[in-house]
């Protein structure tokens, strides 16, 4: 097997937790775009006391994208809000174990990912936290990190390639 | 599915050595080890066996022994080529023309030359795949001294009108190569009649070693020396030979040319017999580059909705190794050139595959990575955030 990856990465890749689509979320956000080669959707249920009870994803992109969306996932499930607020990618990363240095954007894409969703809540609730203040949703994810900021036209840039 | 098997789909990364290749390499390393530049038994043993060779890959491709130089890779007879030859003309002009669907070995030569003061002139490609022959006239100028256009691309496997190509840098007065390197032991090739002047070869794609390639160039054409040293090579490329590789090219080569008919028919159909099944069994597919000018193991299709590299793991995991344009397996992140050439949406081009098929593909091995890539395709398509499954 691909030795690119960690097992862990192997394993939530290949065996996705809480992939799926969820009725009637309480929030869903989307970041990332196809262009970009990867596109994260995370949906969450949040009951009375602002816990996280339950958490879905659906993902189009590489393998990192798609173990990045599982632990994510994951990770904020039993969470409050808050502390949902304060997951880093540099927790999504150290929960994976790691990634090659080139896929780190795609914990960024989850830990985004997971910010829209709760914007999204906050939105629809008229609830108000601190972990979201200058967070835009709508920020242009092509800009944040990866091959997307250096979308090419031929020929002049073939250094990129 | 039935039994887990190691299915290799990826011919035109590289191809095993056969076996016979291998066999006639090894007195090289060991018995035959002298030095061909030594006037002694030893060195003469590996001499007659290195012009052995060049016979050999002299007969794949129509040449003359004395027109094979070998290098060490099918890159460096590339880079031997255009900037060899632009140099080499630079007193008659500047301009040099390629195509936007080469290999970096030709991309990044004509790249490094545009930096040394030269011009450079991509010529595009149709959503076939194929360079168009009013485009090549269109950009021929007086002080164009080299045109570059691969023979068939490794990517989408489309075969260029390389003849009729040729014949209009001729008439233009500039100089032709190809990079055969995928097209050699998988299409016919005659130097002669195609007219070019240089033409790159490699043997790992042919089931030879890594690590040798040759550059053929038409006796008359006086390209200069690219690595400066000793007589190796006519004085055109010194260093010590590698002589059991350079005795595995040619063994792949003398093989690559028998039965060589049947040996492409049979590939052709695997692929085809791989592509139908496909197309029948997996929706929201798309076929890149025209299927009928085509290298006959090559096929390239994008799942749509998918990501690329995500189809790859899930095949490897079940033994099956194909390869992908999406930019996630790039160490840069960008997307394929060649597929966003021919005009496939750069989301299209992250969910595309590239499998080839080669000598030792049977047909179970085709029924098993279909059923892999269905199952991977289905299952990414249902955890896919794009609308559309």
């Amino acid at each position: 097997m691909s030795s690119m990856y960690n097992e862990k990465v192997i394993e939530h890749f290949s065996n996705p937790h809480n992939a799926g689509d969820m009725e009637n979320p309480d929030g869903e956000g989307v970041y990332g775009s196809p262009v970009c080669g990867d596109m994260m959707k995370i949906m969450i249920r949040v009951d009375e006391n602002d816990v996280i009870v339950d958490a879905k994803f659906k993902t189009f992109g590489c393998g990192s994208a798609i173990a990045s969306s599982s632990v994510a996932t994951d990770m904020i499930i039993g969470k409050t809000v808050d502390e949902a607020l304060d997951i880093t990618n540099r927790d999504v990363l150290d929960e994976l174990g790691g990634l090659p240095a080139i896929k780190v954007h795609c914990s960024v894409l989850a830990d985004h990912a997971i910010k829209s969703a709760i914007y999204d809540y906050s939105q629809k609730s008229g609830k108000t936290y601190a972990g979201l203040e200058g967070f835009d949703p709508n920020a242009d994810a092509d800009d944040t990190h990866h091959g997307c900021d250096m979308e090419i036209s031929l020929p002049e840039k073939f250094s990129d390639l | 599915m039935g039994e887990k098997r190691q299915v290799y789909l990826d011919y035109s990364a590289t191809t095993p050595v056969k076996k016979e290749v291998a066999a006639a390499m090894l007195p090289y390393f060991t018995e035959h080890f002298g030095n061909p530049s030594s006037l002694y038994t030893f060195g003469q043993e590996a001499k007659t066996a290195l012009r052995t060779a060049k016979e050999q890959v002299a007969g794949l491709v129509g040449a003359q022994a004395s027109e094979i130089y070998f290098t060490g890779s099918g890159t460096e007879a590339d880079n031997w080529a255009v900037v060899g030859g632009a140099m080499w003309k630079r007193g008659k002009g500047r301009h040099v023309i390629t195509t936007e669907i080469e290999h970096h070995a030709v991309l990044h030569s004509a790249e490094y030359l545009a930096k040394e003061g030269f011009e450079v002139t991509y010529l595009p490609v149709g959503a076939d795949g194929l360079v168009r022959a009013e485009d090549l006239k269109g950009a021929l100028r007086e002080d164009t001294t080299i045109v570059s256009v691969m023979f068939a691309n490794n990517e989408i496997g489309t075969v260029q009108p390389i003849a009729e190509l040729c014949r209009i840098a001729h008439d233009a007065g500039a100089l032709f190569h190809t990079d055969a390197v995928q097209a050699a032991g998988s299409l016919p090739i005659d130097v002669g009649a195609l007219g070019v002047d240089m033409m790159s070869l490699s043997a790992h794609k042919i089931y030879g070693p890594k690590g040798v390639g040759a550059l053929y160039i038409k006796k008359g054409v006086n390209l200069p020396t690219y690595i400066h040293g000793g007589a190796q090579e006519s004085g055109k490329r010194a260093g010590t030979e590698n002589v059991a590789g350079i005795v595995g090219f040619g063994k792949a080569a003398e093989l690559a040319g028998q039965d060589f008919e049947t040996r492409t028919k049979k590939i052709a159909g695997l692929r085809d017999y791989l592509v139908e099944r496909v197309q029948g069994e997996i929706p929201d597919i798309r076929i890149n580059g025209c299927l009928e000018a085509r290298l006959p193991g090559n096929i390239n299709i994008t799942f749509k909705y998918i990501e690329g590299e995500a189809i790859m793991l899930l095949l490897d995991m079940a033994g099956v190794s194909v390869s992908t344009g999406s930019a996630c397996t790039s160490a840069s992140l960008a997307p394929s050139h060649v597929l966003k050439a021919i005009g496939v949406p750069v989301d299209e081009i992250h969910g595309s595959i590239r499998m080839t098929v080669g000598d030792f593909t049977v047909k179970e091995d085709v029924d098993y990575a279909v059923d892999t890539l269905k199952a991977a395709v289905e299952k990414l398509r249902s955890i896919s955030a794009l609308n559309g499954r």
